[in-house]
């Protein structure tokens, strides 16, 4: 993935993130809930807060780099608007989530953890979704489907982009 | 039951009924009981467990609940017009819930409650014998409630099947204080659903277990740790966290007894890794989930430091009925040193997919062919592996051995957390071994050398042996690999994933020669 708090689009961010940090600071044990906050109300998690968190949690930068980088979840840089995972565990791999995978790659161009050209969505692996009666599984944003074979695939990739142009 | 009356009507709210298009058939169902002038009211419940037929839609009557699925939203109309609301036979018609083959034949404690209410209805919840086992807790000494789930039998429902009773009693025992409960409830394995579906479907039953065991062992703080792939889960569980509060079942005063117990939910951020214990206390702490040394045991040296009762989230969801019912009711099901029911979660290739609560001691075949109905795709079986992405691939030769952990222990396979998927003849078995490799490698936390470095030789060396290079002495680097990895690693994710690659080496040897 690729990273570099250079690559900050908007230096305000300092601006939005002290709010959430303050809010969270005083929980025991707070680098993880600052972070998950930070990225639900950004998409990701800006170079620039990794001084702020670590000044308000009294530890280093080093640290708060480690807990960024160590978790799959933290972004370092803007995702698309929508964000697509798809399962390759074991249940969905039994019932042709290969497949899916390599037509969804096809279809969409992009590898994973790439934002297509448009900016419309970010590709992403996950293993195990916990829907794995409904295999295959894909996640867009908060929203979980099963049973996705490449019909469904296409058609749910047509309603993001649509939904993507008129937003 | 008057026309006027409405109708109540149940829709799971269950992310996997969700993914099959449950909120497009309650809206349905809603728009065409207006059109009709057929009140109903709609009650959004957890899965029962029946994956294939959902959306199931179940109508009230007053001979019982009846149930029709797969439902779609452009099958309200006809159901309507068969009189479904009035439980009259349609095509998808499968006659009262209760009496269905699947459910019947379950031994429902732990799940006795999903599907059948209002996840966060409080009301819901104690109409249905909830929080009976926090009011008999309550009046009890610690000693007493450790007692009863030391007699109940009740094993550790995460994987490691360590004796529950006898770590609540070691943080009891233990001097320091605040002690902490954390519940384990990052179900990362493939194949494993149900705590999820009981985060969805019965979210109190999780909370009344975590308190009991705060009660048990004198903690005063406890921590839910679920993981960031079930947001669903997540709001439903946080939403019954603050009505329980509200209703007095958690905070400062737990029922008026004066004692305390505060209860927060934690999200974790898509580590595997930090479903091992101390993994999960590290990232609570707000560190990298790098596994700890042991000992000190988390049960003296835990969260911050101080004893903390760890156990996953199917462990505490069994305590209630544990406490309410008894240890010996508890204990009566199951086999040998297997004690009472383990919701088991049948995935993968399979025709009827989803959750089977039953005691220990039934056997895969069962599972599959009575419950599972054989393979989705219609084509034999092949190979099935339980426990989760560590565990091993079973053949068929095996499916006739009872599930228990002691008998799967002695074949040198695991029940784990209850997953069970399936495989049809066309799998590749190399490929699998491979990908328990790279699964590995991706989610090793990277202390210890034989899983961090070990797992990525392993993807290497089953490289080679598919590619038919140097094969004899590849397969053997592979053993001795795989030996190095179990016996070196530090916790389980090394020590356990040389598990699929072996059992695939062992039983399906014909998909490792070259083609």
């Amino acid at each position: 993935m690729s990273n570099s708090a250079a690559a900050d689009p908007a230096p305000d961010h300092a601006g939005q993130v002290g709010p959430i940090i303050a809010a969270h600071r005083d929980r025991p044990g707070a680098m993880l809930p600052i972070l998950h906050a930070i990225q639900r109300h950004l998409g990701w998690v800006p170079g620039a807060a990794v001084p702020l968190i670590a000044n308000a949690l009294n530890c280093s930068r080093a640290e708060v780099q480690g807990v960024l980088d160590f978790y799959h979840d933290f972004r370092r840089a803007p995702p698309g608007r929508h964000v697509l995972q798809l399962c390759r565990a074991e249940s969905c791999q039994a019932l042709g989530g290969l497949a899916l995978e390599a037509h969804a790659r096809a279809v969409l161009g992009l590898d994973y953890y790439q934002t297509s050209a448009d900016g419309a969505l970010t590709l992403e692996p996950v293993y195990c979704l916990g829907n794995c009666a409904c295999s295959p599984a894909v996640r867009v944003d908060d929203e979980i489907l099963g049973r996705v074979d490449q019909e469904r695939f296409d058609a749910l990739i047509a309603g993001l982009r649509g939904v993507g142009a008129t937003a | 039951m008057t026309a006027t009356q409405p109708q109540r009507v149940y829709v799971p709210g269950d992310s996997g009924a969700l993914s099959v298009g449950a909120d497009q058939v309650a809206r349905s169902l809603q728009i065409e009981a207006q059109r009709c002038g057929l009140p109903i009211e709609l009650v959004r419940n957890g899965s029962r467990g029946l994956y294939w037929l959902e959306p199931l839609v179940e109508v009230e009557t007053p001979a019982g609940r009846m149930a029709y699925g797969p439902v779609r939203a452009q099958d309200v109309p006809d159901l309507f017009a068969a009189g479904f609301l009035s439980g009259e036979p349609h095509r998808l018609g499968h006659g009262l819930t209760a009496l269905m083959p699947y459910l019947a034949g379950q031994e429902r404690l732990t799940f006795a409650r999903v599907g059948l209410t209002d996840p966060l209805s409080l009301d819901d919840y104690q109409a249905h014998g909830g929080f009976a086992g926090l009011k008999r807790a309550i009046g009890l000494e610690p000693a007493a409630i450790v007692q009863e789930v030391t007699d109940s039998g009740l094993r550790g429902r995460g994987g490691a099947a360590f004796p529950t009773g006898i770590k609540w009693a070691t943080v009891r025992d233990a001097p320091l204080t605040p002690k902490y409960v954390v519940c384990n409830a990052d179900e990362g394995d493939s194949g494993t659903f149900s705590d999820r579906m009981l985060m969805e479907g019965d979210p109190y039953c999780l909370i009344e277990g975590t308190t009991i065991a705060a009660l048990a062992v004198g903690a005063t703080q406890g921590y839910i740790y679920s993981r960031s792939e079930y947001p669903h889960a997540f709001r439903i569980m946080e939403t019954a966290i603050a009505r329980a509060r509200a209703a007095g079942f958690l905070g400062p005063d737990l029922l008026g007894s004066g004692r305390s117990f505060e209860l927060e939910l934690r999200m974790g951020a898509g580590a595997y890794i930090c479903g091992e214990e101390t993994a999960m206390l590290e990232s609570l702490e707000g560190r990298p989930g790098l596994v700890r040394f042991k000992p000190p045991l988390p049960a003296i040296a835990g969260l911050f430091g101080r004893p903390t009762v760890i156990n996953n989230a199917m462990s505490l969801a069994s305590v209630p009925i544990i406490l309410a019912q008894g240890a010996a009711f508890y204990r009566d099901y199951g086999v040998g040193r297997s004690h009472g029911t383990l919701p088991f979660q049948l995935a993968g290739n399979i025709r009827h997919g989803g959750l089977v609560e039953k005691a220990f001691g039934l056997t895969l075949n069962e599972m599959l062919y009575d419950y599972g109905g054989g393979s989705a795709s219609g084509r034999p079986i092949r190979a099935v592996q339980v426990g989760g992405p560590l565990g091993a691939y079973v053949p068929e030769s095996q499916f006739d051995i009872p599930l228990d952990y002691e008998a799967y222990a002695k074949i040198g396979a695991m029940i784990g957390h209850g997953g069970i998927v399936v495989f049809d003849d066309t799998v590749d078995m190399a490929r699998m071994a491979r990908y328990a490799m790279e699964f590995c490698a991706h989610e090793s936390c990277g202390k210890c050398t034989p899983c961090r470095i070990g797992s990525r030789r392993g993807v290497e060396v089953i490289d080679r042996i598919i590619a038919g290079q140097a094969r004899a002495a590849n397969l053997a680097l592979l053993e001795s690999l795989c030996d190095t990895m179990l016996n070196g690693s530090l916790c389980a994710l090394g020590g356990m994933a040389p598990y699929p690659v072996q059992s695939a080496l062992r039983h399906f040897p014909e998909d490792f020669a070259p083609s």
